[in-house]
């Protein structure tokens, strides 16, 4: 996957060298997708221009602690009492597509509370707020790209895509990687879900081995006896084409 | 490098749906320096969809470097912005209002060397998200008073059709602010990149 190339050039008298990263095809949804209706006059019908990747795009903003607090990674402690609804803990690494581990970027998360309701003033599905919990996580990698969040089950909910639409329970991700290019919005889902074959959302990423890899694996090691139950899910973002050559 | 090294799939882009707003938002999120800051620039603009019709749910995100053309990041191998940009983190964030409206309050941007030579002018990069966006799109926001810079930027200078290119520079506004609106689609349609 590393090919063994760089660009340089010369300003001033220092040598410009960038990293490139990988343009992956057939991974990400199309922009125009048929069965998810708000696409329809909100995706860009002029093809895209292609950026190659200079300093704007092989940098990016590195968001740190100073943005989090120790309660920010468990959903379940935000507030005096403790949230409705299964407690579980989400935990996985972030990688490159070279397989490298993400150290020190921040994921942030929101998420349904169990009743399948967000907190939000636009949510008008008639199912109960939870006054313990907000469903909004924060954290930054470890060393080793890895992140934990505790927090509870989402629910499901109806939404107006069509006719008795149901969005599979998930949890929205959220994620900068080191660079530009890497940005990436994404969402968890749980494994055995029923109503995964329905989605359109979810069913707009083509690849069938794309999808899967939107799926949080149960890990009953991660499980917590008389606690919590355990979802591993790894987060892969692009990774580089070129290494920089000092 | 280690041959047997397991090569990871890319985890694929999901819409935000329309539910961010009381999440992602930070409240200075807007602030890529401190309103207030001398020489600070105010962005402001509107999304629209494909009808013409405001964007209130989107969200736009900034990224750019400090007035010295650098960046405060290991891959600027120029070495990090000196510490001479108070409060400058390079990065906004503004959530659209009910009218579609969002503002950003910036430092402008020096010019950019490349890897080939060329010199990049001043500009911004922009990502929008929204409901109804399976992934994010991409765009850059230039500066009206930078005309001879732009007119050899090769980004700018990729865009053949002049209205299209017209799409990226931002417009001075009578109070000084420069207005960027972000067109997904239609007559007006924002040009939007392939990052």
């Amino acid at each position: 996957m590393i090919a063994e190339v760089s660009t340089t050039a010369f300003t001033g008298a220092r040598e410009l060298t960038l990293p490139a990263y990988e343009r992956p095809s057939g991974v990400h949804p199309p922009l125009d997708f048929a069965g998810y209706h708000s696409t329809a006059r909100r995706h860009p019908k002029r093809p895209l221009v292609l950026l190659p990747h200079r300093l704007t795009e092989v940098t990016g903003p590195l968001l740190g602690d100073e943005l989090i607090t120790p309660t920010d990674a468990d959903l379940t402690t935000q507030h005096a009492g403790e949230p409705q609804g299964q407690r579980i803990i989400v935990a996985g690494r972030v990688l490159d597509s070279d397989g490298r581990p993400v150290p020190d970027t921040l994921i942030e998360i929101w998420q349904t509370n169990a009743a399948g309701r967000y907190r939000h003033s636009r949510e008008h599905h008639p199912a109960p707020l939870d006054p313990n919990f907000d469903g909004i996580g924060r954290c930054i990698t470890d060393s080793a790209g890895r992140y934990r969040f505790v927090t509870i089950q989402p629910g499901a909910y109806p939404w107006g895509n069509h006719h008795n639409a149901w969005r599979p329970a998930h949890i929205h991700f959220s994620l900068f990687g080191r660079a530009f290019t890497q940005r990436l919005v994404t969402q968890m889902y749980f494994p055995g879900d029923p109503l995964l074959p329905l989605d359109p959302i979810f069913n707009s990423v083509p690849d069938e081995n794309a999808r899967q890899r939107m799926i949080a694996g149960f890990d009953i090691d991660l499980t917590q006896p008389e606690w919590a139950l355990g979802y591993t899910w790894d987060i892969v973002l692009r990774g580089r084409t070129a290494t920089v050559f000092e | 490098m280690n041959e047997e090294r397991r090569v990871p799939g890319i985890t694929p882009s999901q819409t935000v749906g329309p539910y961010f707003a009381m999440r992602l938002p930070w409240p200075d999120g807007p602030y890529v320096v401190p309103e207030g800051t001398p020489g600070a620039i105010t962005i402001v603009g509107r999304m629209y969809d494909g009808a013409g019709n405001i964007i209130p749910d989107g969200l736009v995100e900034t990224w750019q470097a400090g007035p010295d053309g650098r960046f405060a990041h290991p891959d600027d191998p120029r070495g990090a912005t000196p510490r001479g940009y108070h409060g400058f983190r390079g990065f906004g964030r503004c959530p659209t209002a009910p009218d579609g409206s969002y503002r950003i309050v910036t430092l402008k941007p020096g010019p950019l060397p490349t890897p080939d030579g060329s010199i990049e002018a001043p500009h911004l990069d922009v990502s929008v998200f929204a409901r109804g966006l399976l992934d994010r799109v991409v765009t850059r926001m230039y500066f009206p008073d930078e005309q001879t810079a732009n007119a050899a930027d090769p980004v700018l200078c990729s865009i053949t059709e002049p209205a299209r290119r017209a799409t990226l520079i931002a417009v001075p506004e009578p109070e000084g602010e420069l207005r960027f609106d972000i067109w997904l689609q239609g007559e007006r349609e924002t040009v939007f990149f392939d990052v």
